[in-house]
């Protein structure tokens, strides 16, 4: 690797502390949604993917089956497979690199990455790959934090976990409701959810609002 | 075996073998502008149920609690563009001394 340009090494870094100190909240919603410690860093060393894995604590924390969990996490992975196909033909990974580099495929890795496309490609892989091993150092490292911390703390609710978790979603898709077509589709993918909740399976009415989504998109946007 | 190491496991691989599926499927697999559009829409409508499932029921009821008190401190606090942990810490503590008065 060439020497690394210093504006692309201070933007891997700050995006990397930022984005891991979410980790402490990830850790502690695992905690609260009744997951150990083992458990709650598994998913943080292996998904790597911050909303898959607030899914997966938030449905099995809701008493929502281990199949609603891991389908609603991979339709939110499936973006990663996207950043994929971007950045392959800048990367050009094989071998061990493809399995490293693939795991740490995600938002701000991709985001600084192609963020960093005016300063050549030599400083989009710097990027990547600074960022990606960033984020997954503090991520891990806040999200043991965080679970170490709830632990500690006793009945989620009396500390208002149970709404930190939810507060997490709402900050995590709130930069994407820019039009009223995204904030129609919010509502609505609310309202079903909770109509379906009493009827059936917990997890079920999270998965079924993919249907919705479908449907927004089918069509081609005015 | 529990649901949650099934859970962990499962959605593990999947998180994985999706990620690497990027760099290892043909383009026209994956760019097809109906799929990217839709794939776009997906988390919009899975984060939003799932905010509403995790602030208004209690397994299969609908309830309101301590909860929606947290909810719109956090989405007051996005309105005001607060960064993340400042969201999450208010409609904890908002929620939390909620708890302590109605418990």
């Amino acid at each position: 690797m060439s020497k690394v340009n210093r504006a692309t090494a201070t933007a891997s870094f700050s995006v990397s502390l930022t984005v891991g100190l979410y980790g402490v909240a990830f850790g502690a919603a695992g905690i609260a949604a009744g997951f150990s410690l083992l458990q709650t860093c598994l998913l943080s060393l292996l998904i790597f993917s911050g909303a898959s894995q607030f899914a997966v604590v938030g449905i099995l924390g809701a008493g929502g089956s281990a199949l609603s969990a891991i389908a609603t996490a991979s339709l939110l992975g499936f973006r990663n497979s996207l950043y994929g196909l971007r950045l392959a033909p800048i990367l050009k990974l094989h071998g061990w690199r493809k399995v490293v580099g693939a795991q740490i495929t995600i938002d701000e890795s991709t985001g600084v990455a192609l963020g960093e496309s005016d300063r050549g490609e030599a400083a989009m892989r710097q990027g990547f790959w600074l960022t990606g091993i960033g984020v997954y150092l503090f991520w891990n490292i806040f999200t043991l934090v965080g679970a170490l911390g709830a632990q500690a703390l006793g009945d989620p609710a009396a500390w208002g976990l149970d709404a930190a978790v939810p507060a997490a979603f709402l900050a995590l898709v709130w930069p994407r409701l820019l039009g009223n077509f995204e904030r129609q589709l919010a509502i609505s993918a609310m309202l079903l959810a909770l109509l379906l909740t009493p009827f059936v399976a917990a997890g079920v009415p999270i998965i079924a609002t993919a249907l919705l989504a479908v449907a927004f998109g089918w069509k081609v946007r005015r | 075996m529990t649901q949650i190491w099934w859970a962990v496991i499962g959605a593990s691989a999947m998180a994985f073998l999706l990620k690497f599926m990027g760099y290892s499927v043909p383009e026209k697999y994956l760019n097809n502008p109906r799929a990217l559009r839709i794939n776009t829409l997906i988390p919009i409508a899975l984060l939003s149920a799932l905010v509403a499932v995790q602030s208004f029921s209690n397994k299969s009821a609908l309830i309101i609690d301590q909860r929606v008190v947290g909810l719109g401190v956090a989405v007051l606090a996005l309105a005001l563009k607060a960064p993340f942990p400042v969201v999450v810490a208010g409609s904890a503590i908002a929620s939390a001394i909620t708890f302590r008065f109605t418990n």
